[in-house]
């Protein structure tokens, strides 16, 4: 590869890095408009508490306040509340509960941070002192923090019309098979797990700014969003009741997202309308205490695995039981993930015959719980590499042999699961033996040993996953509920002189993505890499799109490009073909040259271009003049990336404390367009396991108060607590779309928890440790070391 | 942040009259603690008055002491030379506090007159003896912290310097708070001309403490062994999330043990 090769499989570094690191970046905090105005939301501090009564007198009458807004005030002028944007059905088939979502609170504050009112000044500073003089009277009721509780008997109800607190209670495969199965087993494993409840973090707080156009009546929300065509759709459609082609949504450079950024919430609502109401800018910064309070929280289920197993350990039937908690309202896509991207995924790289999964949703006095990095795979690898873990240990089978005897072999592709899947390709075996192979994994008995010696517990876990990314096909993802279509667009724009604007409805908020589709576009077209601009993240630019999360980007949104770049090749030929007077069936496209074939003759794609906007000499009766085409893409089936991961850690005896000592992913992400991008995107993925695995918790006591609202006690991974990952693919090739591509944004998350959990239980597998709950705490960890030493001691 | 008037006077007389003068009005030092709890609009002071024009920074080492200014920033004392061959231990602290951009700003004097429960100067200047020197007095070490945020400081009272006694020998040994990286355990070991004392802090309800049986055992024998069966009774421990009172009272031992270890 030469050191000028800018195209698919080349290291390019990330271009838009220049301005995040130099500080020119354009995040929606740093644009402040003429005359803008500033919101603060009134949040509740209570878990849960009847509203009585506002008295907005004291804080109307303080300096710079210009207006301050209920939920009362907006349901008046007709705004609508938040949409859940996926129904579930319940097990009798009769539709999930979906209680109302006001924009503010009418009637109950239902969490801590649950918005009441807003107060809009002149600066922020008023709007905060303002806000403090607002009299909110409000009675207590008991919260509820835990799925056990929420469905407790007499457990007090989160929404009056939802008695019982339950969303929905659905399921997915086939019972009697599977209890058929369970029935004539040689074992059965049975492992108790929860995941734990985690808060996104992205570096950047959300933001939103309103804006009123009163000569055309157009608004303008810009906002830190990963799909601003969503937005519009949900606000415009139901909150806000405003047409399309009167709402401009813009998401700038946006500073992380993880799926937080996803939803549409409450303030882009209120700074939208709020700008109409008043004729001028409206915005609104999240600080970081409110982001803990108010960003949408992550996986926190409770669940029951159960594993038969034959003589010989082959998996006969999997019975997964699982309460998922919702928080207190429907987020926008809260519903889908404990179910649809998460009871799906269950037979993972196995044959498992028979699955049986239910899902009961339920509400608490929690904040909002939707997707994050993996949304819902996690929850699937984490329980099933456990349980597969737990089932080697106890049917006394090496756990790496165990799972060599249940893969889905890789001629049995393409493979249809019982949980409604069928997995395209893949190759498990060797991203298996690779991994082995490239973590020493034969030389860690050794290692082991080294460590005993300097007084260390040392342990190795592995974790082969599987997910599910580039959701969806729209017909399969409509008849399982969504409400939305899930293809991707882009428009490739070729302009007179040869440089070229691509348009994609996909969003990146740090993903790479002006680096990777500029190389994937460059490489189609044969047009430089330094010649392509790729521009998202406005719904007056870009023709439509569904965003970026579920790593769908380059294996759906890339693929819509390679499809307008194909429409742009098939237009280009006709010019060629006219200009050098040949068919166009004998014009070829190779390198950025249409040529006539078996001759020298040949024009570059820029001498095409020209012709087509300068049509002076050109098929104008035939032909269109200008080179800009559009498509869209809609999934075949989902993209099916997994690997194997090994962790290797070190256990301070004394205190507890785990080191993770050395990690080793080898994943399957099919066809890799930047190799650096990747590896990024997997170390980061990785981090963010980790943290999950070992320190990350979002922790609610008993009242539902949020004990862990800030960086002084939410433990976010440092650096140091990350080791160097050693980062390699065995691909093989997603068979139904045009790149081959699969997807990396998130295994890197989804991989990493069960293959840190299980080196952590191996480590401490002399005190009898069957399972760890995540994170696996110094505390944690030190109390399993001093219970299990006391008999011991005593024997 | 509420309003405030802001001040930056050039002479200690000049501060110390400022704070005087106004009881709301509130002394900034490297605002590390200060400013958070200002951002979070938890206190509302009507006058700030600026420490740091006022010349009081700067270590000097004797013979027998160590004295750092109130204003020495946590990184300056961490890359003393000087004081680093004069007590070791305390350097290694100083650069155990927070992060790099922490210990730029935060000085002694700020984290001594905050007396957080769980910072980690504290055990240094009540294992080493320290006195603390303001604007009008002398306070020894054992007479200077009054339970956990609070010492004997008077309104408008200010920390002009703190003079250690160097040791034989001591260490700080920290077991960090997983999320703040604050100490949830830290223990302060040292054998000096005060004697062998052993303060620990992060752990306790009122804040740093001398634990009389370790300093007892370690007066006999010097030696990690003679702390390593010591249990610290889990009584007026702390518990929070990350620790359990339990887990703390173990953890002393720990710490105390390698600190021993550590200083040889
Ligand atoms: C992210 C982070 C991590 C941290 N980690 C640690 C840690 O691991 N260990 C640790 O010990 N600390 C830690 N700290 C606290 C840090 O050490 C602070 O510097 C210290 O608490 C306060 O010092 P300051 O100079 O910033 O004081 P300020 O915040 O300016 O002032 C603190 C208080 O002291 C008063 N004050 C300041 N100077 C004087 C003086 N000379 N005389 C009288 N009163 C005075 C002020 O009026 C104020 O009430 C951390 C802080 C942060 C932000």
């Amino acid at each position: 590869m030469n050191a000028a090769f800018q195209g698919i499989g080349a290291s390019v570094r990330r271009t838009e890095d220049r301005r995040f690191v130099s500080g020119n970046g354009h995040y929606t905090d740093d644009m402040n408009r003429h005359g803008q105005l500033h919101a603060i939301i009134k949040r509740s501090d209570r878990p849960h508490a009847r509203i009585l009564g506002i008295d907005k007198t004291a804080a109307l009458a303080a300096p710079g306040v210009v207006a301050i807004y209920t939920g009362e005030d907006m349901q008046a002028d007709g705004v609508g509340g938040l949409p859940c944007g996926w129904g579930v059905k319940n097990k009798d088939g009769s539709p999930m509960a979906e209680p109302a979502h006001p924009v503010l609170a009418i009637g109950k504050a239902r969490h801590v941070g649950d918005p009441i009112a807003v107060v809009i000044a002149a600066t922020r500073q008023q709007a905060r002192d303002a806000a403090e003089l607002l009299v909110i009277d409000m009675a207590a009721l008991p919260g509820i923090a835990h799925v056990r509780d929420a469905i407790a008997p007499g457990a007090a109800t989160v929404h009056d019309d939802v008695p019982g607190n339950v969303c929905y209670d659905w399921h997915i495969g086939d019972k009697d098979a599977t209890d058929a199965a369970f029935a004539r087993a040689a074992h059965v494993v049975k492992l108790d797990l929860l995941n734990n409840r985690l808060v996104p973090n992205a570096m950047e707080p959300r933001c939103a700014i309103g804006e009123y156009d009163r000569s055309g009546g157009e608004y303008t929300l810009t906002t830190t969003s990963q799909n601003p065509h969503v937005i519009r759709l949900l606000m415009g459609a139901f909150v806000l009741h405003l047409p399309e082609h009167k709402l401009r949504v813009v998401a700038p450079d946006v500073g992380g997202g993880f799926g937080s950024k996803i939803y549409h919430y409450a303030e882009e609502a209120i700074v939208t309308w709020a700008a109409g109401k008043l004729g001028v800018p409206v915005k609104w910064t999240s600080d970081r205490s409110e982001a803990f309070m108010s960003d949408a929280h992550g996986r926190d289920h409770d669940s029951t695995a159960e594993m038969a197993v034959d003589a010989e350990g082959h998996f006969l039937a999997l019975r997964v039981r699982t309460i998922a908690n919702m928080g207190a309202y429907l987020s926008t896509f809260a519903a889908a993930v404990p179910t649809y991207l998460y009871a799906t995924l269950l037979a993972g790289v196995y044959k498992t015959p028979a699955i049986y999964a239910e899902v009961k949703a339920v509400f608490t006095n929690t904040v909002p719980v939707d997707a994050y990095r993996g949304a819902g795979r996690p929850e699937a690898a984490f329980l099933l590499e456990r349980l597969v873990d737990v089932v080697a240990r106890e049917t006394g089978i090496d756990r790496v042999e165990l799972r060599r005897r249940n893969f889905i072999p890789a001629d049995a592709y393409p493979y249809q699961t019982p949980v409604a899947l069928e997995y395209d390709s893949g190759n498990h075996l060797k991203t298996l033996e690779g991994a082995l192979k490239a973590s020493d994994w034969a030389g860690f008995p050794a290692r082991r040993a080294a460590a005993r010696a300097k007084g260390k517990l040392r342990g190795i876990g592995m974790s082969t996953y599987l997910e599910a990314c580039g959701i969806a096909p729209s017909k399969v993802a409509g008849a399982l509920g969504a409400r939305a279509g899930l293809y991707e667009v882009a428009n490739i724009r070729i302009h007179p002189t040869g440089s070229v604007s691509v348009f994609t409805g996909t969003h990146s908020h740090g993903q790479g993505h002006e680096t990777t589709f500029a190389q994937l576009v460059s490489d189609q077209l044969g047009i430089p890499f330094s010649q392509i601009e790729i521009v998202h993240g406005d719904t007056s630019k870009i023709p439509f799109g569904m965003g970026t999360y579920g790593s769908r980007s380059l294996a759906v949104g890339g693929s819509a490009m390679v499809k307008a770049a194909d429409k742009i090749i098939a237009k280009g030929k006709k010019i060629a073909a006219f200009l050098m007077e040949a068919s166009v069936e004998d014009i070829e496209f190779k390198d950025g040259k249409f040529s006539v074939a078996g001759t020298d003759r040949s024009k570059t794609i820029g001498e095409i271009a020209f012709c087509a906007y300068v049509p002076h000499n050109y098929p104008i009766e035939e032909l269109e003049p200008g080179l800009d085409e559009t498509a869209f893409y809609d999934p075949k089936n989902f993209t099916y990336p997994g690997g194997c991961h090994i962790c290797e850690v070190e256990i301070d005896m004394d205190v507890g404390t785990t080191e993770v000592v050395r990690f080793t992913a080898v994943d399957d992400f099919g066809r890799i367009i930047n190799p650096m991008i990747v590896a990024g995107q997997v170390q980061g993925g990785i981090a963010q396991g980790i943290g999950q695995a070992l320190l990350e918790n979002a922790v609610y006591d008993d009242q539902a108060q949020l004990v862990s609202g800030s960086y002084m006690d939410y433990t976010m991974p440092r650096a140091h607590d990350i080791p160097g990952v050693a980062i390699s693919d065995e691909g093989t090739l997603c068979t139904h779309n045009p790149l081959g591509a699969k997807g990396c944004g998130e295994a890197g998350a989804i991989g990493s928890p069960p293959a840190v959990i299980n080196a952590v239980v191996d480590a401490l597998s002399e005190f009898g440790v069957r399972h760890i709950d995540m994170p696996a705490s110094s505390q944690k960890i030190w109390s399993i070391i001093q219970s299990s030493r006391l008999p011991m001691a005593a024997e | 942040m509420y309003d405030f008037a802001y001040q930056k006077p050039s002479n200690v007389a000049d501060a110390v009259k400022a704070l005087g003068a106004d009881p709301e009005a509130k002394a900034l030092a490297g605002g590390q603690t200060f400013i958070p709890v200002l951002k979070q609009r938890l206190n509302k002071p009507t006058v700030i008055v600026d420490l740091s024009k006022l010349g009081l920074t700067g270590i000097t080492v004797t013979a027998t002491a160590v004295t750092i200014g109130g204003m020495t920033t946590h990184w300056d004392v961490a890359h003393s030379e000087a004081a680093r061959k004069a007590i070791p231990g305390l350097v290694d602290l100083a650069g155990q506090i927070g992060d790099n951009q922490v210990r730029h700003r935060g000085t002694i004097g700020g984290s001594l007159a905050n007396n957080d429960p769980s910072a980690c100067y504290t055990s240094a200047v009540l294992a080493l003896g320290a006195t603390i020197k303001t604007d009008r007095r002398s306070i020894p070490a054992d007479e200077f912290f009054a339970g956990m945020f609070t010492t004997v400081l008077e309104q408008g009272e200010l920390i002009t310097a703190v003079e250690f006694p160097i040791p034989e020998k001591s260490h700080y040994m920290k077991f960090r708070n997983p999320a703040s990286r604050y100490a949830m355990v830290g223990v302060y070991v040292a054998k000096g001309p005060k004697g062998v004392r052993v303060a620990v802090t992060g752990a306790g309800q009122g804040g740093v403490f001398r634990h009389a049986a370790m300093e007892a055992a370690l007066s006999a024998n010097w030696s990690p062994d003679a702390v390593a069966n010591i249990k610290t009774p889990p009584d007026d421990l702390n518990s929070d999330i990350h620790g359990s009172a339990e887990y703390r009272a173990h953890l002393i031992g720990v710490m105390a043990k390698r600190a021993v270890a550590a200083a040889g």
